[in-house]
């Protein structure tokens, strides 16, 4: 008894009307029909958080969320945000600080650090490690993310 | 080619150390900080089919019929294969290695014929149009099973009373005995003797991306391409090429982006051996991406110990022997091409590496379980080593009322000591155990350290100090595996090529998993050729563009990979000098190049662009002279020939606090001081000890594969699974010595894995420095809270 | 780890909802943090996923009479967000960081939540702690159920077929302790104590929430004593035990701190 739903969702600005199985969930949707293959798969049971996107300005773990219930809604991926440069202080300071090796966990960890940096909070250290504790990194021993992420929040 | 120091010298021309040992952020880490890499599954191809498969839900069960009827009709559908019809196509392997004697493995086949030895083992593969078509047919195999014992447990294993396979007449995969002689003597001798046994609990690797393999055969050509997150491409190469029959040239294996491997992805795994053989005969590209359940339960899993240890010490502290029994459980099947056998042989080799005791006992044994099959993870064998050595050195220590770093400055083999031969025939280069040690006792600050403690014990609060002293295996030679027969290349290979516009394209035969591999090969090409670092791009994992080699694994890169590019930069600096000599008519030895021009040695003044060097040389080669020929791509290899494997050596430090009344650990912080020779660059370097350091504490602390009675892997997702996340991770401050290999010119050592092989055991000795004064010790990892506890007698 | 098929509907009025929820193999779907990692793992096959997150009337945070009524669909993040309820029912705000992660928290919710009845979820015991009542509403009208009497047993509540947990209602005022115990942050709890007034309720010791009382920390330990709290992957039944009763010592310890 499934059938397609017919979804119109906007991704990284741009307008996409799609028939999606309602089984889809959006990180497939994002990846398969768009190609916007940024946004990865790790886990597909919320845990990772390398799927992490934006949905209506807050960020949400892809694998958890069915596409068609992105119906109306705006969504921004790693691909937006670098285009829109949203991202551009937190990537440099990635960078610069080798805040990444394989960079798979790095949309995910970039979309949960944007999330933070937004808030304005002046947060300590131990604060970003609480809160980028649902982004799993195998590679870095995480300090570096942190040192990274403490940089643009202090304005540095 | 001379063995020389840096600054680096070669013939005819003189290099300084230019970007080697500078911090550069790597420059293909741009694509990935925008989600623009391409990992293999990004990968988008005509007519590509999906593969998933269908495993066995039980630990040992003969396979009587599958029944493929309603899957076979199920939407989406391709085809469906049994084990029987995928062996006409990919031959079996036997995972043997000459020099591991006596090891024995049955066959292994791509897929599962006749019987499944472990919970996960696939007994079957569904093609689809899409992966979550696949999935919805591999629900509608019917399959009959005749339940056979099951072995779980490694000393039921070792008993033998049941029997996996049914040709052998004991589980035995592999068994090593080693005796310096003179062992029951020392302890004869000693004043005091400790004994202790360990355990390890079994755990895997969790790569963020899954497994991932697409293979693209060109019936036209009989050949194939396969998209391969491996680490070692041109094994892989022979591997497809002889199991699946086609000629080696005919077989190209591509790299991507990997998303992590840590020795996961090293390995010959069935259910991929399949998918290739699957292109093959459906003449598409097809792919498997492993999922994080498939991955917890076919993955590697890596390092289940029991090792009862003694020390024999003489109340002056001087350790005299170890005597050492490890047991280790694989899998049904020891995995191939690497064998099963490595991790225990590392045991056995390595065990109170640091130290100058000259007699030594050790025996092994490797039992086949039905538990998943077990191969090389991050570190191979040295976590094991090291906190059974570091925690019998620490009682030993304790008994005896001694300090533990006193303790082991007393043991540690001097720095001049070398060469040296250590009581398990390992040899060492140049170790600097003392200077590590000096190091790391002034930076973390150990004596206040110590008095911290010991004041706010009297407050009821308990932490703890520990030490791990190590060695690491690096750049290993053909010692490691080619002796015994297998076709992976301990060498490796550079081809550098000026190009016109005077830019530098590297390709190597080393590849990327996000150490930083490309990175530095971009410094030390640079470095090497003498133009800026934004002039060069690095190719890698790919055998139909880089020479032949042996990839990524065993902290070989720099070492390896590195002193081929530097070896080929050097060469090709050469033949740029020769090109401007004739173009400017002057002799060779006055010129040299830097920063992207040729330029006077005498005086510094650029005589001439590389672009417009470039210009002349491949666009008016009429304008030299008659008889030259430019050769503007140099291709040079490198070998470890001197030493098997080259050791380093360093020590880390843990500070926990333990919470008595929940057994809960807190990490405080670390420490790491390294020598791994030449660092190329230290920001990469220190990272990949952090992230080793804390896949370490991950088997302190959190991870283990629980399996029940009946061989079922308990807690195989992400949630009961506990890998480390930023939570609850210290800070992790890295120090380095530096002493350089005079093997190659570069004298970089190998440091990927140290931070994993040091850090189970710093930890474990932090934890029971903290318990001391509570009567309790742990020494089964993990080390949960109720293991603690129990300790504790709270529970 | 692809889900297996499903149809999917999502109503604009509560009476869509109840007829929607009539048909075979029907099932709620509101924040779908528990919901869609079972499918996605081929845990539960429904035929027909209902989305209730249009529905407006479960929405919304207000205060009436001294209480704090929460609307079903509110979401963890917006809880964590609202200044009423840091000011009236600070448990309930103390507790919400503790639930996984932030992007976990946008999309669950209050009524996912209290009606999956997930025996180490952080909301049940706090309920029960609070004696809050929830208000349930089927085809057939709407009825309050008092937390107590809502959980019923492992992952069952007292809604009936076609119900739909639309709101809980909190008291405000009195003191309160919220302390868990996690291997990791954001982890499901190895178990949990939601204290208010002299209600002390475990998470992660049963199936349900379990209440132990006391006049006195001794008497309060006795009850303890008598529980039998399942055992995990990593904990025996013991060491649950002994961690409830470190956590009861703990947090009688802190509320009897003069303030």
């Amino acid at each position: 008894m499934e059938h397609a739903v017919e979804t119109t969702l906007t991704v990284n600005g741009a307008k996409v009307t799609r028939r999606i199985e309602p089984r889809q969930h959006l990180v497939d949707f994002l990846r398969e029909e768009l190609g916007l293959t940024g946004s990865h798969i790790g886990c597909e049971h919320g845990v990772c958080g390398a799927c992490t996107v934006r949905v209506n300005g807050e960020i949400v773990r892809g694998c958890l969320m069915l596409a068609v219930q992105a119906d109306g809604c705006e969504v921004e991926t790693i691909e937006g945000l670098s285009d829109s440069r949203e991202l551009a202080k937190l990537q440099k300071s990635f960078h610069e600080k080798n805040a990444l090796q394989c960079g798979f966990c790095t949309p995910g960890m970039l979309m949960a650090a944007q999330d933070l940096v937004r808030s304005k909070k002046k947060v300590s250290r131990e604060e970003i490690r609480a809160h980028i504790s649902g982004n799993y990194c195998r590679c870095t021993g995480y300090q570096a993310i942190v040192d990274a992420i403490d940089e643009v929040i202090q304005g540095k | 080619m001379g063995k020389a120091e840096l600054p680096l010298h070669a013939p005819g021309t003189k290099v300084d150390r230019g970007y080697i040992g500078q911090s550069v952020p790597r420059p293909n880490a741009a694509r990935l900080l925008q989600g623009r890499g391409t990992f293999t599954d990004d990968l988008r191809f005509p007519r590509l089919a999906h593969v998933a498969f269908f495993r066995s839900p039980y630990a040992h069960a003969k396979i009587k019929k599958i029944h493929f009827e309603k899957a076979s009709k199920s939407p989406g559908v391709i085809a469906v294969f049994d084990g029987p019809t995928v062996a006409e196509y990919c031959t079996p392997w036997v995972a043997v290695l000459a020099h591991l004697k006596g090891i024995k493995s049955p066959p292994q086949h791509a897929i599962a014929i006749d019987r499944a030895c472990w919970q996960g083992e696939a007994v079957a593969a569904v093609v689809a149009e899409s992966r979550t078509q696949a999935e919805d047919a591999v629900q509608l195999i019917e399959a009959e099973w005749e339940e056979l014992p099951v072995v779980v447990d490694m000393e039921e294993a070792l008993q033998g009373k049941k029997i996996i396979h049914p040709e052998y007449t004991d589980n035995i995969c592999f068994k090593r005995e080693h005796d310096t002689g003179g062992v029951d003597e020392a302890f004869a001798q000693s004043d005091v003797v400790v004994e202790e046994t360990f355990h390890f609990g079994r755990h895997t690797g969790v790569c963020l991306e899954g497994r991932a393999i697409l293979a693209d055969y060109n019936a036209a050509e009989h050949s194939l391409t396969v998209y391969h997150a491996t680490q070692a491409p041109h094994m892989m190469q022979d591997i497809f090429s002889r199991h699946l029959k086609i000629p080696e040239a005919n077989v190209r294996v591509i790299s991507k982006d990997v998303g992590g491997s840590f020795g996961i992805k090293v390995h010959v795994y069935p259910d991929e051996m399949a998918t290739a053989a699957i292109s093959v005969i459906l003449r598409r590209p097809v792919k498997f991406i492993a999922d994080r359940l498939e991955s917890f339960l076919s993955d590697i899993h890596a390092r289940e110990h029991r090792v009862k240890v003694r020390l024999a010490v003489k109340k002056t502290g001087e350790i005299l022997a170890f005597d050492l029994d490890d047991l280790t459980a694989i899998g049904p099947y020891s995995v191939y091409p690497r064998t099963s056998g490595i991790e225990g042989n590392q045991v056995v080799n390595l065990t109170g590496g640091p130290y100058k005791h000259q007699k030594y006992r050790a025996r092994m044994n490797v039992v086949f379980t039905n538990k998943n099959v077990t191969c090389q993870y991050r570190a191979v064998g040295h976590p094991i080593a090291v906190a059974l050595t570091e925690g019998i050195v620490d009682l030993a220590a304790q008994k005896i009322g001694m300090d533990p770093a006193e303790f082991r400055r007393k043991n540690l083999i001097p720095d001049d000591a070398y060469p040296y031969t250590f009581p398990s025939g390992i040899k060492f280069e140049k170790l600097s155990h003392h200077q590590t040690l000096d190091k790391l006792l002034q930076v973390m600050n150990y004596d206040a350290l110590q008095k911290e403690k010991n004041d706010l014990r009297k407050k009821h609060v308990y932490r703890g100090i520990g030490l791990a002293a190590m060695i690491e295996v690096t750049n290993p030679s053909p010692a490691f595996y080619g002796v015994g027969g297998a076709r992976i290349s301990a060498q490796d290979g550079a081809t550098l090529r000026l190009e016109p516009t005077g830019m530098v394209t590297v390709m190597c035969s080393v590849t990327e998993q996000g150490q930083g591999t490309e990175a530095i090969f971009a410094q030390i090409a640079a470095s090497a050729v003498g133009v800026s670092m934004d002039k060069v791009r690095v190719i890698t994992g790919d055998t139909g563009v880089t020479p032949y080699g042996g990839g990524t694994w065993a902290s070989r890169g720099a070492g390896i990979g590195g002193e081929a590019v530097l070896l080929s930069g050097r060469a090709l600096r050469g033949n740029i000098l020769d090109i401007a000599a004739a173009i400017l008519k002057m002799e060779k030895a006055e010129l040299d190049v830097r920063e992207n021009n040729v330029v006077s040695v005498l005086t510094g003044e650029a005589k001439m662009p590389l672009a417009e060097l470039g210009r002349v040389a491949y666009f008016r080669p009429d304008t030299l002279p008659m008889d030259f020929q430019s050769e503007l791509t140099v291709t040079r290899h490198y070998t470890p020939r001197q030493y098997g494997f080259t050791f380093t050596n360093g020590i880390q430090a843990s500070y926990v606090e333990v919470d008595p009344d929940t057994g809960f650990v807190r990490l405080l912080k670390h420490w790491c001081v390294e020598d791994s020779g030449t660092v190329i660059n230290p920001m990469l370097v220190d990272e990949q000890i952090r992230g080793g350091v804390v896949q370490g504490i991950g088997a302190a602390l959190f991870e283990e594969c629980l399996y029940g009675p009946d061989g079922q892997l308990l807690n195989g997702n992400m949630a009961d699974y506990l890998v480390p996340m930023s939570g609850e991770m210290p800070d992790i401050s890295c120090f380095h010595i530096d002493t350089p290999t005079r093997q190659s010119q570069l004298g970089a050592k190998g440091v990927g894995e140290a931070g994993t092989a040091g850090a189970p055991g710093a930890v474990m000795n932090a934890v029971n420095d903290a318990l001391l004064p509570l009567g309790a010790r742990v020494t089964a990892m993990p080390f949960t809270p109720e293991r603690i506890l129990k300790a504790l007698k709270k529970v | 780890m692809k889900a297996p098929p499903f149809a999917y509907a999502k109503p604009k009025s509560l009476a869509e909802a109840f007829a929607l929820l009539e048909r075979p193999g029907a099932k709620v779907l509101a924040g779908g943090q528990s919901l869609i990692p079972s499918l996605n793992m081929r845990l539960s096959s429904p035929e027909l996923l209902v989305d209730i997150t249009g529905l407006q009337e479960l929405k919304g945070i207000s205060t009436k009479d001294g209480k704090l009524l929460i609307g079903a669909l509110t979401t963890h993040a917006q809880l964590e967000k609202d200044s009423s309820v840091k000011k009236l029912v600070p448990l309930l705000a103390e507790a919400v960081p503790h639930i996984a992660h932030a992007a976990i928290r946008n999309r669950g919710t209050l009524g996912g939540s209290l009606a999956l009845a997930d025996p180490a979820a952080e909301y049940p015991a706090c309920a029960v702690a609070l004696d809050a009542v929830f208000v349930l509403k089927g085809k057939s009208g709407e009825r309050r159920v008092k937390a107590a009497e809502f959980f019923k047993g492992l992952f069952e509540t007292a809604l009936k077929p076609g119900e739909l947990l639309v709101a809980a209602e909190f008291p405000s005022g009195g003191k309160s302790a919220f302390l868990e115990l996690t291997r990791r942050h954001g982890d499901y709890a190895i178990i949990g104590l939601a204290v208010h007034e002299s209600r002390f309720v475990f998470f992660g010791a049963g199936a349900t929430p379990v209440v132990v009382t006391g006049k006195s920390l001794a008497e309060a330990k006795a009850a303890l004593a008598r529980i039998k709290p399942p055992a995990d992957l990593y904990h025996s039944s013991a060491t649950k035990l002994h961690l409830a009763g470190v956590l009861l010592e703990r947090a009688w310890n802190t509320l009897s701190k003069p303030h």
